[in-house]
């Protein structure tokens, strides 16, 4: 059993040890012994992904602006200082000079401490309407999924006739409810609004779950039933979830910015939000279009940055792109 | 005894030496229609009364082509699918008076390899807790360092390294993702292990690795196995008995070597000359039994003998409106024709068949996925 | 002149941040009127890649291909995708292994056969059908007239890949590629659609490349087999030849290790150890030798070449002894 061929000893003797050779194979091939979870691979390709990247910049720049929002405004946002140079017969409002490099607005705020400040109230209704829509819907979902029958009947049965009606009217709706409207009752009616998707999207990929074979092969395992919920259908159906609440964040802020702009937001203009800025624009945009163009900018570029990341999100959760 | 018949096959079946005894089980997956209110429209008798006993110690091979029910009757045997038939005695309990948690306790004494070695392990658990899952639900986790050990010696007993432990399923290649699949099985110690389709997912360079391992853990834990495959060499290299279904029904039961040596139904013959042997000169003298036509579906079986419609024996009449019992035919052999003896002793002769068309309105395909199917075979062919 | 002559045909994927992968590492082999050529091998080995990268199949980004695959003369790899498209259909037939994914859902069979005939025969559309009936029946499909306004979803698997065969017949191509034609398939099923590919590549002078992964499909079918072992081919005999002395330790081990159904039982396999992913790149060596119980110490240092002894082609450093037979 000579090699023909044989060549310097310097290699370890090939021969015996096939083990031995295989493992030094796995370890040659960049394996090491710690694994790497899904969520980590997920990470590892998004890191990469100059789509997630520009989204990421966007949200963490404006989470910055919006908590650092306070020291960064040169001058309190509701102070009318610029009063003087408010002309209402000639249309005037305050153009832009040292120390307001954005003019001022058609009362005579500072209108770059106003965006500023505004930014605050975007991210805090985005960000808790979508984190209740979301919990809503995952208790809804899940009942749904992990439950079936005439409980998945019932919750699905609600989902649909919520979902039939449009869904800026459905939260005209429920803002209208209450008598006096609030940015707490934007919050609520834009959530209300996002939790028949929530719960549909889970319950969906519940039930493809529930089919797949992992599951049954828990069940074949004898795991309790709350197990396979809990450890085994959640967690594996989150991933659309997840990336839909990213996706939602921008909708909420642009339909937040919708029921300001409609009236139905907080009527106390003191503390600045994007979507009354712009509502309260919208008298003077023939003339000074730029009082509109700068909030409604604001806003499609937040929304942008999160619908960037929840799109390169989605594809680094496919399973299809794993490695 | 009959010599030339193995000596599992022998008839000396006392009560204490079966672990499992099917009797009558049959599944009726309905087929619903309807939008607002589900309208039940037919039944796919997927597995349609079947008996069996799978003795201890022994490997009992279930072979059959896709539709035929064995995935199912392996699924319903388990009381993963419930029956709508029939009863499963396991052990000398009637699995079909369990219920809640003496079912689930029940489950530890019988576990499952399934098909798809990725597909059946959670993505999002390491190995490490893939196998602990098992041990923490029958309560047999004893310590974080008694636990551990075990599971290292587990995983060296399945031949992978302990290392592992710490990795994730996709990390591994398919033979040994199917490694960690039978782990995860004997974990709870159990007596029976039903394998669907073991292999058929691997490399076939990587099949004979899997086999010889569940040959070795059978021999050291004195497991006993269902094996349910569409592959009849592999099934016969790993059975003591074989079973052949078609059609929701086992045609023919018979010791493994008897079985290739003289098939008694025309299926199971013409199921033997139909896989293809790696040997051209066998090759080319082979005499083809080729069937003509498709598999009728099981949502509208045929009246009588299930074959009939296909088979190159049949006789008039009788074929066409008994459906033929399985009966013994020689020690251990049994079979569910009513011309076995003497399609034997050729005192019947093939004809030809006419192809019979298979009408398909889309939904009760056989090919296409019903109510519950069992697995991917199941559905689209191995 | 060889029908067809691929010789030294890489392919090569590249996809954005990640290494090149060699699919295909330099394969030849030619292909004669009415003959039967088997390429064997598991998945990764590039079986697959090969064929469509003779039919031109392969995305122009992403993949390279070099070497040359020459039908008739031709130059394939310079034709223009247009010239190719006329090709592909006309001189080359194509069976893939998913029928039901192969067929388009949305279009009745008829159609679909009758498109092909019309588009490279130029039959107007009611010979076409005649045609098409015609072809239908010649593949076994029963009553085909009616099978005609049928849509594949309607067809169980086989009579699916019958159709699929009547497809790629219609032009009466002069080479049929079939990748995995019966992997999806039934044995009994299986069996009747190789025994009409037989019979098709006997009636027709078709030449026929046969690609799978089962070696009792090349021992009924071909009349020349090649070994696939990571892009590599590692042995090419003729069949007779090839199962009664397999000289290169893959082939061997891929014979001993698959259970046959005429050998008795409980005799155990000799498995091949680890997986196809265990392998090291032809440029240091025999990517096989991380799994070869004969590997010698060359086997990791010095790329094996392709040699020829007795009509056998052989990449081997130290390839199994004429007379070790295959344990049976």
């Amino acid at each position: 059993m000579t090699g023909s061929v044989s060549r310097s000893g310097a290699r370890p003797p090939l021969l015996g040890g096939r083990k031995e050779r295989l493992d030094a194979l796995a370890a040659s091939s960049g394996k090491g012994d710690a694994g790497v979870s899904l969520a980590a691979s997920a990470w590892r390709r998004l890191r990469r992904n100059p789509v997630f990247l520009v989204g990421a910049a966007i949200i963490v720049l404006f989470v910055v602006v919006a908590l650092l929002s306070p020291w960064l405004a040169a001058h309190d946002p509701s102070a009318r200082l610029l009063e003087g140079q408010v002309s209402r017969a000639r249309n005037e409002i305050p153009p832009a000079q040292e120390g307001f490099p954005l003019g001022g607005d058609q009362v005579g705020r500072d209108l770059l401490s106003r965006l500023l400040v505004g930014s605050q109230q975007t991210l805090m209704v985005g960000v808790f309407a979508t984190v209740i829509g979301l919990a809503g819907g995952l208790v809804l979902g899940t009942l749904a999924g992990a439950l079936g029958g005439w409980v998945d009947s019932l919750v699905m049965r609600v989902v649909d006739v919520m979902l039939s009606i449009p869904s800026l009217l459905l939260a005209f709706s429920i803002g209208a409810l209450f008598p006096r409207p609030s940015q707490f009752t934007v919050i609520l009616a834009v959530a209300t609004v996002q939790i028949p998707i929530f719960a549909r999207l889970l319950r969906g990929s519940m039930l493809a779950q529930r089919g797949s074979d992992h599951v049954l092969a828990a069940r074949a395992l004898g795991v309790r039933p709350r197990a396979i919920v809990f450890r085994h259908m959640l967690p594996n159906s989150l991933g659309p979830v997840i990336v839909q609440a990213t996706l939602v964040l921008a909708v909420a802020i642009i339909d937040a910015a919708a029921l300001s702009f409609l009236g139905l937001g907080n009527p106390d203009d003191s503390i600045p939000e994007w979507g009354q800025m712009l509502g309260g624009a919208q008298n003077v945009i023939d003339s000074h279009p730029s009082l509109a163009f700068w909030p409604a900018g604001c806003i499609i570029v937040v929304a942008l940055g999160f619908t960037l990341v929840g799109e390169s999100m989605r594809d680094a959760l496919d399973p299809k792109n794993r490695r | 005894m009959t010599s030339g018949v193995d000596s599992t096959t022998q008839k000396s079946t006392s009560d204490s030496d079966v672990l499992v005894a099917v009797d009558g089980l049959a599944v009726h997956f309905p087929i619903r229609r309807g939008i607002v209110l589900d309208r039940t429209v037919g039944h796919v008798y997927a597995v349609d009364g079947v008996d069996l006993d799978i003795r201890r110690g022994e490997t009992y091979g279930l072979v059959g082509e896709s539709g035929c029910g064995k995935s199912t009757l392996g699924r319903a045997m388990l009381r993963l699918v419930e029956p709508t038939g029939g009863r499963v005695v396991f052990d000398g309990v009637d699995l079909s008076t369990l219920r809640g948690e003496s079912l689930r306790r029940m489950r530890r004494r019988m576990q499952m390899v399934f098909q798809d070695p990725l597909s059946s392990l959670d993505p999002r658990q390491s190995v490490e807790s893939i196998l602990v899952e098992g041990l923490r639900a029958h309560g047999l986790d004893q310590g974080r360092e008694t636990t551990g050990r075990r599971l290292r010696e587990l995983l060296t007993s399945v031949g992978l390294p302990t290392t592992a432990l710490r990795k994730y399923p996709h990390e591994f290649s398919g033979g040994q993702r199917q490694r960690i699949g039978i782990a995860r099985a004997l974990t709870v110690e159990p007596d029976l292990v039903v394998a669907d389709e073991p292999v058929s997912a691997l490399d076939v360079s990587v099949q004979a690795q899997v086999i010889n391992l569940l040959a070795d853990l059978q021999r050291e834990l004195g497991l006993t196995y269902l094996v349910i495959a569409h592959d009849l060499a592999v099934v016969r290299h790993i059975s003591d008995r074989v079973g052949v279904m078609y059609l929701g029904g086992i045609v023919e039961e018979a010791g493994s070597n008897e079985l290739y040596a003289q098939p008694l139904h025309p299926y199971t013959r013409a199921l033997l000359s139909a896989v293809p042997v790696p040997d051209p000169l066998l090759e080319d003298r082979r005499e083809r039994i080729l069937l003509t036509g498709d598999l009728p579906s099981p949502a509208a079986p045929p009246s009588g003998c299930r074959f009939h419609t296909r088979c190159p024996w049949r006789q008039p009449e009788r074929c066409d409106t008994e459906r033929p019992a399985l009966r013994e035919v020689a020690g251990g052999h049994r079979v569910a024709c009513h011309w076995a003896e003497e399609i034997r002793d050729g005192r019947i002769q093939p004809h030809e068949v006419r192809p019979e068309l298979v009408e398909e309105d889309g939904l009760l395909s056989p090919d296409t996925a019903l109510t519950g199917p069992a697995s991917v075979t199941e559905v689209l062919g191995p | 002149m060889a029908l067809l002559e691929v010789s030294d045909l890489t392919v090569v994927f590249r996809r954005r941040g990640e290494a090149p992968f060699t699919a295909v590492d330099g394969v030849s082999f030619a292909v004669e009127p009415g003959q039967t050529v088997g390429l064997v091998g598991e998945s990764g080995c590039g079986k697959s890649v090969t064929s469509l990268a003779i039919m031109g199949l392969l995305p122009r980004r992403g993949a390279t291909v070099m070497g040359s695959v020459r039908f008739e003369g031709t130059e394939l790899l310079s034709l223009s995708p247009r010239q190719m498209r006329d090709r592909r259909g006309r001189d080359l037939g194509m069976v893939f292994q998913d029928p039901l994914s192969s067929l388009n859902p949305v279009v009745s069979i008829g159609l679909q056969v009758t498109e092909v005939l019309e588009r490279h025969r130029g039959m107007p559309r009611r010979q076409a059908m005649v045609e098409a009936a015609d072809l239908l029946d010649k593949v076994g499909i029963p009553d085909p007239r009616r099978r005609l306004d049928e849509y594949p979803h309607q067809l169980s698997g086989g009579m699916r890949q019958r159709a699929l065969i009547a497809m790629a017949l219609a032009c009466r191509p002069r080479l049929l590629i079939a990748d995995e034609p019966t992997t999806a398939l039934d044995v009994t099923i299986q069996a009747q659609i190789l025994a009409l590919l037989a019979e098709l590549v006997r009636d027709t002078g078709t030449a026929l490349i046969m690609i799978t992964h089962d070696l009792g499909v090349v021992a009924g079918l071909c009349d020349e087999v090649n070994v696939l072992y990571a892009g590599r081919v590692v042995e090419r005999a003729e069949r007779h030849e090839l199962f009664r002395r397999p000289r290169h330790p893959y082939t061997h081990g891929l014979l001993a290790s698959i259970p046959r159904l005429d050998a008795p039982r409980g005799e155990r396999l000799v498995p091949i150890q680890g997986s196809v992913a265990d392998n090291i790149p032809w440029d240091h060596g025999c990517a096989f030798a991380p799994r070869c119980p004969r590997a010698l110490e060359a086997c990791v240092e010095i790329t094996p070449h392709m040699g020829e002894e007795g009509g056998r082609l052989l990449r081997c450093h130290n390839p199994v002894q004429e007379n070790q037979e295959v344990p049976a």
